[in-house]
């Protein structure tokens, strides 16, 4: 299995592969992805124009750690597998798949991926998938995509495409959101695979923002799209536990080894009844600390 | 010969301007000499006028001559119409082989580049120049040199009578038909006209050009009557939207932004962060950013800041106005809210000898904990050149960045790893303003350095753990592996400017570039 | 490759470059303008000329106007341009003429 599956993925930035003065250090803002984009960011007459940027930056730039997700254009277009092509022959870490509805979707990315990391002999497995969801048809399918392939990581709502899809526009509240946010990552949880938030546009509005962020993290999703570094911090500021809950899970975890040892299934950490199913949650907490640099601890 | 900061100074320029190479910040401490004083001519008659109706008759009665010395100051920035308003009449009446010794030149000012190919203007002293003057310097227009004095040595300079003005015009905003003269109160408003206080001291004559002619007597002035020699009234004296270059809205690139953060926690965990810090910052969006910042912290911790000093912009005196500093010392406005802030009885107008002059007896930047500057270049012995661009074309100005440097007690330089292509930081700058000694932290998107000569400084944010810290030699590094190692810019032998270290001492020279 | 018909790539945008090919007379004729040819016009000359061998160009005007692009991104115009002048979009030889 791909070890990074499960990888850190709170912050997901989109980057236009046309604009050399974008792609060549983003790094430095230190968001956990960034998503190259060939699809609706690049007019359509620079579609070629994007892949040998695209190519040259993923093969010449130290990108220092940052994951290098590849957005390919829609699988209704004649440029997607040529995407594919230069996206892997140049050591991409994940294709993104726009406007995902099927599993037959992600199915005919897959084996094409498959092709190209045979015809430019990267490791079998190397490149990793995850699929938008843009319509009302993709996130009713959400479950099927999810689980569709070994590769796919994860699920992200497109809020844009899917609203419009439903008849409505995005408002701010979130209101036209609930519903695929929701089942989003039900089936995502579901199928064992992350779930990412749709893009805040408004960058005039940072509290829109912040109170957006901190609803899908209540909701449970994994990371949001990003289109402008700005919002970085924020989203790495809501993702990153507090020293408070950092505190509690170390208790729990110790507490739960410590217990089950001596055969205790039930006791108390700071007044709150523990048992084995806070066990994981606690875990995932450490997990998420440690990978945001919050937590040196050895548990 | 080499100088203190490895600098090989011509001996040839070393005889021709009887200067010595520069040979440390604190060379001339304590070091005698004789001020220079004018040559007045009284006036006790009271029906004496100082009106004159045109530049043309104010340069008549100053015996306006081939050879001549004549100033100005630049606190209209890109705004500024008198530089060329004198200029073209003194052009006009065929005077030759002028210095021209203004406080600072800018684009505001090309219209003089073909006075200096004509050889109307033969030598130029500046804080530094931009745009077409720059090149055609740099190109070997210029017959005499360009010297490059920080605003702190232009004030030694007049002082020591190294620089003689013959004549100083001085743009005031208002005046009366005496003299006094004022940043404030009138259509083409600057704050304040510190720069030009040497030069109404020390020149043999002094003209005032306004827009603004108010009722005697013009007070509180900035500069007295009892060193004007004659008052001018024109149309206009400046352009007042280009006057305010820094009235940049709070940036919202996140690149900057990121500098800033770093910029603040550097001062927030550094030892001089304590009630009653000094502190000066400067105007790009990386320095408004980070004051931006640090008013948070400020806020959060209670502490307050003793003075605020320099080219001032609007969050510094929002600092004045909720009562987080306690006075502010003003040489220069950098945007509206600084030109109107002079209101506020704590926001204090100091002439330029009192904020950097190194040659009297003691000076504002003396007392400063913190400066953040920017640089074009800092190379990795802390050296940093702000008027030399990568590729040796003169295009910028020393203004106060060795006085700061030199004189507070943690120098903070902003800089961007990459300007484009250009690695900013870099193994030797193309020339040098400012020594290493005088610099402490450099502070960039990819990281932030310390001066080795400051272990203090390295343990106490090592310490704090609140900054990625790497040495220069790291940062560098970085650089070259994303633009590739620059070659050096070739030049021709020629000397064109000289960068002049703030005791009069030769920090560096500027020579020609060679044609492509 | 042959360049069949004058091409561009790129924008003047800071960190870009603009690259123009047209049929040459005989030979590889260079004009480059850069913002920081002082510093790296060898250095770009060179990234040119070796992307140009590796698509086996040796006939063809090329017109560089560079905004201090990186390596990468000029080796990316040159080849887009070439392309072009070929009408060619897809099947490209990732990893072989181009790298």
């Amino acid at each position: 299995m791909n070890p990074n599956l499960k990888r850190l993925r709170r912050s997901m930035m989109f980057l236009n592969c046309q604009k050399p003065g974008l792609i060549k250090d983003p790094y430095i803002y230190a968001p956990d992805s960034i998503m190259l984009d060939l699809e609706d960011a690049v007019a359509e007459r620079e579609k070629d124009a994007a892949r040998y940027s695209l190519y040259h930056a993923l093969q010449e730039i130290d990108y220092r750690g940052v994951e290098r997700v590849v957005r390919i254009n829609g699988l209704d277009t004649d440029l997607w597998e040529e995407d594919i092509r230069c996206a892997v022959a140049g050591g991409c870490d994940a294709i993104r798949i726009p406007k995902t509805e099927t599993a037959e979707d992600v199915r005919r990315v897959e084996n094409a991926v498959i092709a190209a990391e045979k015809e430019f002999g990267r490791e079998d497995g190397s490149t990793l998938i995850m699929a938008a969801l843009e319509s009302a048809k993709g996130v009713m399918n959400a479950f099927e995509v999810c689980s569709a392939s070994e590769r796919l990581f994860g699920i992200a709502l497109s809020g844009g495409d899917y609203t419009k899809d439903l008849q409505t526009t995005i408002s701010g509240t979130g209101v036209e959101l609930m519903g695929a946010r929701q089942h989003m990552i039900i089936a995502a949880r579901a199928a064992g695979v992350q779930c990412f938030d749709t893009v805040y546009t408004n960058l005039k509005d940072m509290d829109g923002f912040r109170r957006d962020v901190e609803t899908i993290h209540t909701m449970g999703f994994d990371g949001k799209s990003i289109i402008n570094p700005r919002q970085i911090p924020i989203v790495h500021e809501i993702f990153t536990p507090t020293e408070k809950d950092i505190i509690f899970a170390e208790k729990v975890v110790r507490e739960i080894d410590t217990k089950k040892a001596q055969g205790i299934g039930v006791f108390t950490v700071d007044g709150k009844m523990i048992d084995i199913a806070f066990y994981d949650g606690a875990k995932r907490t450490l997990a998420l600390a440690k990978a945001s640099g919050v937590y040196k601890g050895d548990l | 010969m080499k100088n203190a900061v490895g600098r090989e100074i011509p001996e040839e320029i070393l005889s021709l301007t009887g200067k010595e190479p520069f040979q440390g910040n604190n060379y001339k401490e304590g070091v005698p000499f004789q001020r220079s004083a004018p040559t007045v001519h009284p006036v006790m008659d009271n029906q004496h006028s100082k009106i004159v109706q045109s530049i043309r008759e104010a340069l008549e009665k100053c015996n306006a001559h081939d050879g001549m010395t004549v100033s100005f100051h630049h606190h209209f920035r890109e705004g500024d119409l008198i530089v060329n308003m004198v200029m073209n009449e003194i052009h006009n009446m065929g005077l030759k082989n002028i210095k021209l010794a203004a406080t600072s030149l800018g684009k505001a000012h090309e219209a003089i580049v073909p006075m200096i190919e004509d050889g109307t203007i033969t030598s130029i002293e500046a804080s530094g120049v931009r745009g077409k003057i720059g090149e055609a310097i740099s190109n070997g227009k210029l017959q005499g040199l360009a010297i490059m004095r920080s605003h702190g040595g232009r004030v030694r300079s007049v002082f020591s009578g190294e620089t003689k003005v013959d004549i100083a015009f001085i743009g005031a905003p208002t005046s009366d038909e005496y003299g006094n003269l004022s940043g404030t109160g009138g259509k083409t408003n600057c704050g304040v006209i510190s720069y030009s206080a040497v030069d109404a001291d020390c020149a043999d004559y002094v003209v005032a050009i306004t827009d603004c002619l108010v009722p005697f007597p013009n007070y509180p002035a900035q500069i007295s009557m009892t060193n004007v020699d004659y008052v001018c009234v024109v149309d206009a004296i400046g352009i007042p939207e280009k006057i305010a270059t820094g009235a940049a809205k709070p940036t919202t690139d996140q690149r900057k932004l990121m500098m800033a953060e770093y910029c603040t926690q550097v001062v927030v965990n550094t030892p001089y962060f304590k009630d009653g810090f000094s502190y000066q910052t400067g105007v790009g969006g990386a320095s408004i950013a980070s004051t931006i910042s640090l008013t948070r912290i400020m806020e959060e911790r209670g502490v307050k800041m003793g003075f605020g000093i320099g080219g001032l912009t609007k969050p510094m005196c929002d600092l004045l106005e909720k009562g987080l500093v306690n006075v502010l010392m003003d040489t220069q406005a950098f945007d509206l809210d600084a030109v109107t802030n002079i209101e506020n009885p704590n926001h204090y107008y100091i002439t330029a000898s009192e904020y950097a002059n190194p040659f009297n007896k003691g000076a504002f930047v003396n007392k400063l904990d913190y400066v953040i500057l920017a640089s074009l270049e800092v190379d990795v012995h802390f050296n940093c050149n702000v008027v030399v661009g990568s590729d040796g074309i003169i295009t910028g100005a020393q203004g106060g960045h060795p006085d700061t440097a030199q004189g507070a007690k943690c120098t903070i330089v902003i800089c961007p790893l990459l300007q484009g292509r250009i690695p900013a930081i870099c193994t030797d700058v193309t020339t040098v303003t400012t020594p290493g000694e005088s610099v402490d932290i450099v502070v960039t998107d990819y990281g932030v350095a310390v001066n080795p000569n400051r272990p203090d400084l390295l343990e106490a944010l090592q310490k704090a753990d609140c900054v990625p810290l790497k040495t220069i030699e790291e940062l560098r590094d970085i650089a070259y592996s994303i633009t590739g190692t620059p070659d050096p810019v070739e030049f021709e032998d020629r000397v064109v400017g000289i960068i002049e270290a703030r005791d009069g001492t030769i920090m560096d020279v500027v020579r020609q570039v060679k044609p492509l | 490759m042959e360049i069949k018909k004058a091409a561009v790539a790129g924008t003047l945008e800071s960190s870009d470059c603009m690259v123009t090919v047209e049929p040459g007379s005989g030979t590889v004729e260079l004009d480059l303008e850069s913002a920081v040819i002082r510093q790296f016009g060898k250095q770009i000359r060179k990234v040119i000329n070796e992307t140009l061998a590796n698509l086996d160009v040796t006939d063809a005007k090329v017109t560089v106007v560079d905004k201090g692009a990186l390596d990468c991104t000029i080796k990316a115009r040159v080849e887009c341009a070439v392309y072009r002048s070929n009408g060619i979009t897809n099947n490209l030889p990732w990893g072989g003429a181009i790298k």
